[in-house]
């Protein structure tokens, strides 16, 4: 591979001089991205969606954690209540997701850490996926707990008396004695805060280096 | 119009109380702060006929909702055979733990493990099904109590109970070797290193027999010294022994602290070995154990009577190392302090240095100075042997000073402020007095005297208070353990329930103030130890799903959801099933007649509260598993037919449901 194959695909160096001169142009969109590539990292160990379910006999509720690669709280609890309806044990649920999920993660972060380095329009490309991570997330989460909430065994004891449900991805939801509470966690919103950090350090990396392209090919036609 | 006002200032402090109370629990407790409509404080007050001092009294022992008790009382259950435990000062009842009866609710006595520390405290083959408990014994450390164990004896047929209170279960159960009663127990060291056990009834050793006529020579009584294991969580009896007493009939029994730790003594009544015999024409037994002035407090070296045991010094009596009399007299192991005539408890003030002595006979306490008992030892200032050759102090040397109380004293606690309280049986009534030497500095009023009387109802037994008998007692609250209640309770018949009775001793420059009646419909409680509620460190649920709470492990038996299994070799019939809301698995068991069944059960919960029971019919069956628990039956299914077993804890919605079919075949 030329020199000149590899500047095409990651785009024209910035000269020394010029860093040196205009150091905040290279310097805030690269600082954005990194803040962003490490929040989705950091993201890994901590909780990203929440359901508290409140009745009169659970004085201290019962609560699933959600985290990226696995769900925490309350589960035996709620899988031997759930079982009166019909629904499968929490644990059965996203299993590929949950197999995959830290090295998916950490490959959109890489991905979004490598953009840092390259300069040119790819590197909105090699971000696209941790800008769209949470809503990813948020629709996979949605299709399980239809999955859940509507593939209820029709012999399972309680079956006449609860209908097929699938609680709100955030807020309020009622199912028999229980009211459910969903909230969006810690982890959930870094990584909403990675997908804002990458929007707004892609605007500064088209500032900073369209110029450069620009007068790139001005130079090269 | 004077009385109205004092009336009415009262109604309003009452008012404030409560509206502060309520003002506390609005919190978490779920109970709105408000009043319903046209049921103010006085006009309740007014409906149901309360004083001020009852409102006033109410508002010290409610409870709301959801709240807990400051103190948690551990009482004996009397001749139930239990241990009782109830919340201070809302006097609740919590719990009657199965000790020596079977007791259905918690399955004891019929899971193959709780049916085992029940036979190890069978005499001689014979299986006992009750106990007479009597003095409950928490352990220490530093001469406070800890939280982790309780003990309690049954003067019945002398045994010592060991019992859990990370789980509130009874671990075991231990025979005394030489004797057939106790009263003397259970009392621990200051650091619960043994567990102390004296007879009451003097009788020849267990399992011999001797004529009335040789009572002098062939009848003893004894004290034990149960080794206690705290790691194990278990009296270990090969490290245990006895010391052979005279018979006279010990009674009541304290281990020294601080100063005195390493002393234990003991009070005795019938020192003119009275035989009884009033068909004869004897003098009974009352009046026979009551014609001396004086009767001997046992006063023990237990440091030297450990010392002889670990020499050997000892005769192995029905398998039990025993520290002879007579080695007991040449290892000066046991002196005695004469004491007026059958007293009854002999209580250590929480410095150790001061036994106060209840006069039962006598309108006095006496109150004995340990360092001049030590000094006495040690200068060996005899004022005479008995017929043992005990060498018996003097009782001027040791007297530090006699407190005239009242009629009947019984039983002595203390609180942090210098004061001492008395039960006084014959005046029903508990007196306060005040300690002399360095507790004068504490209370600042005249040394060794009267303060205070507080009627009860009636006859009070033991007094408990919290932390009474500590090295640091808390006072505040008083327990009178009462042994009649006439008219205190609705009529349930001619057998009346006891009546513990609260009494608020918080104020040591006011009276002392009766708060509160407590039925006690179970049996007859002796004594009962208060403890700061917060130092009990019990489990929610089992630590482990399969847990054996025989061993405080994971049982081999446990079995996970999913893994439960039937095997049949030859004519046993082994099942693992597991239990949770609602349903056994599995449902359906088959045997055939004369099989053995060997049944594990294992609770898969981790919820609290999630207990669920089984129960066999006609197979006097019934056990309660509570979560994380492995329990195990063992019977010959001897009567064919088909036996419906069910859940018997209301578990969930479909507990009804909880059932299965026992089926064996002719």
């Amino acid at each position: 591979m030329s020199m000149r194959e590899l500047d095409y695909i990651l785009g024209p160096r910035v000269p020394k001089e010029l860093l040196l001169k205009e150091r905040n142009r290279f310097m805030i969109p690269t600082i954005l991205l990194i803040i962003a590539a490490s929040f989705l990292l950091i993201s890994i160990f901590l909780p990203f969606w929440e359901l508290e379910l409140q009745a009169p006999q659970y004085p201290q509720g019962l609560h699933v954690k959600l985290y990226i690669n696995k769900v925490a709280g309350d589960i035996n609890e709620i899988d031997s209540l759930n079982h009166y309806i019909g629904m499968r044990s929490l644990t059965e649920a996203a299993p590929l997701e949950r197999s995959l999920s830290i090295f998916m993660i950490v490959g959109i972060a890489l991905l979004t850490f490598a953009s840092v380095y390259i300069h040119n329009p790819l590197a909105f490309l090699l971000s696209i996926p941790a800008i769209f991570f949470p809503a990813i997330f948020l629709g996979d989460l949605f299709f399980w707990m239809y999955s859940f909430g509507t593939n209820l065994d029709p012999h399972a004891p309680l079956s006449n008396s609860v209908k097929p449900f699938v609680p709100p991805l955030l807020g309020e939801g009622y199912v028999g004695q229980f009211k459910t509470i969903a909230y969006w966690d810690i982890g959930l919103f870094m990584s909403i805060g990675a997908s804002i950090l990458i929007l707004i350090g892609l605007y500064f990396h088209r500032k900073a280096y369209k110029p450069l392209i620009d007068s790139y090919f001005r130079a090269n036609p | 119009m004077f009385l109205f006002t004092v009336r009415f200032k009262l109604i309003a402090v009452g008012v404030i109380l409560l509206l502060l109370f309520a003002g506390c629990g609005n919190g978490n407790s779920g109970q709105s702060g408000s009043l319903g409509s046209g049921q103010d404080l006085e006009s309740v007050a007014k409906a149901r006929g309360l004083t001020p001092a009852d409102l006033v009294a109410a508002a010290k022992t409610y409870m709301p909702t959801g709240k807990y008790d400051e103190y948690l009382m551990f009482a004996s259950g009397g001749h139930s055979g239990q241990l009782l435990v109830i919340g201070v000062p809302s006097m609740r009842l919590l719990k009657v733990v199965g000790v020596y009866t079977p007791e259905p609710w918690q399955g004891w006595g019929f899971s193959k493990d709780t049916k085992k520390v029940l036979a190890e405290g069978n005499p001689r083959g014979q299986e006992l099904s009750w106990g007479d408990t009597h003095h409950p014994a928490l352990s220490e450390t530093g001469g406070n109590y800890d939280g982790e164990f309780v003990f309690i004896n049954d003067k019945a047929n002398a045994r010592v109970a060991v019992i859990d209170l990370k789980d509130f279960e009874t671990k075991q159960i231990v025979k005394n070797p030489l004797s057939y009663s106790d009263h003397g127990g259970t009392f621990v060291t200051p650091n619960t290193e043994y567990v102390i056990e004296g007879s009451q009834y003097a009788m020849p050793w267990s399992g011999q027999y001797a004529s009335i006529e040789k009572y002098k020579e062939k009848y003893r009584g004894m004290v034990t010294l149960w080794k206690f294991d705290r790691k194990k969580g278990r009296i270990i009896p090969e490290q245990s022994f006895a010391m052979e007493l005279p018979p006279y009939w010990q009674d009541l029994t304290d281990a020294g602290k601080l100063v005195s730790e390493g002393w234990i003594f003991i009070n005795s009544f019938n020192t003119e070995m009275s035989t009884g015999g009033v068909e004869d024409g004897n003098p009974p037994f009352e009046a026979g154990a009551s014609q001396r002035d004086m009767d001997y407090l046992h006063v023990i070296n237990l440091k030297k009577a450990e010392a002889a045991y670990k020499a050997g010094k000892t005769k192995k009596i029905n398998g039990f190392p025993v520290i002879t009399l007579a080695t007991t007299v040449k290892e000066k192991i046991l002196h005695f302090v004469p004491e007026p005539k059958s007293p009854h408890g002999v209580d250590v003030t929480p410095d150790g240095n001061f036994l106060v002595i209840s006069g039962k006979l006598d309108p006095h306490v006496t109150i004995f100075n340990f360092t001049k008992i030590k000094q006495a030892i040690e200068n060996e200032k005899f004022a005479g042997k008995d017929d043992y050759g005990i060498p018996i102090l003097g009782f001027d040397d040791v007297l530090e000073k006699q407190v005239e109380l009242g009629l009947g004293p019984l039983h002595t606690q203390f609180d942090p402020n210098g004061f001492a309280y008395t039960s006084l049986f014959l005046e029903s009534k508990v007196a306060r007095w005040t300690l002399g030497g360095p507790w004068a500095e504490k209370h600042k009023k005249q040394p060794w005297a009267l303060v205070d009387k507080v009627s009860i109802h009636y006859n009070v037994g033991h007094i408990a208070m919290a932390e009474g008998d500590n090295v640091e007692p808390d006072g505040k609250y008083l327990v009178s353990l009462n042994k009649w209640a006439i008219d205190r309770f609705s009529n349930v018949g001619p057998l009346l329930p006891q009546n513990f009775q609260l009494v608020d001793v918080s104020d040591p420059d006011g009276p002392m103030q009766l708060l509160y009646d407590m039925p006690i419909g179970i049996g007859e409680p002796h004594y009962a130890q208060i403890i700061k509620a917060d130092k009990i460190k019990a489990w929610d649920v089992y630590p482990e799903v399969g847990w054996d709470p025989a061993t405080q492990s994971k049982s081999k038996n446990a079995i996970q959801a999913g893994k439960e299994k039937i095997k049949r070799s030859g004519k046993k019939v082994e099942i693992w099933m597991s239990a949770v809301r609602s349903h056994y698995t599995p449902e359906r068991v088959q045997v055939k007649r004369g099989d053995k069944v060997i049944w594990h059960i294992t609770n898969i919960e981790r919820a609290k509260d999630a207990t669920h029971g089984f129960c066999i019919p006609h197979y006097n069956i019934n056990l309660s598993i509570e979560p994380g628990e492995t329990q195990t039956i063992e019977f010959v299914a001897k009567k064919a037919g088909v036996f419906p077993f069910y859940c018997t804890e209301f578990c969930s919605a479909l507990h009804l449901e909880m059932a299965g079919y026992f089926l064996v075949k002719p």
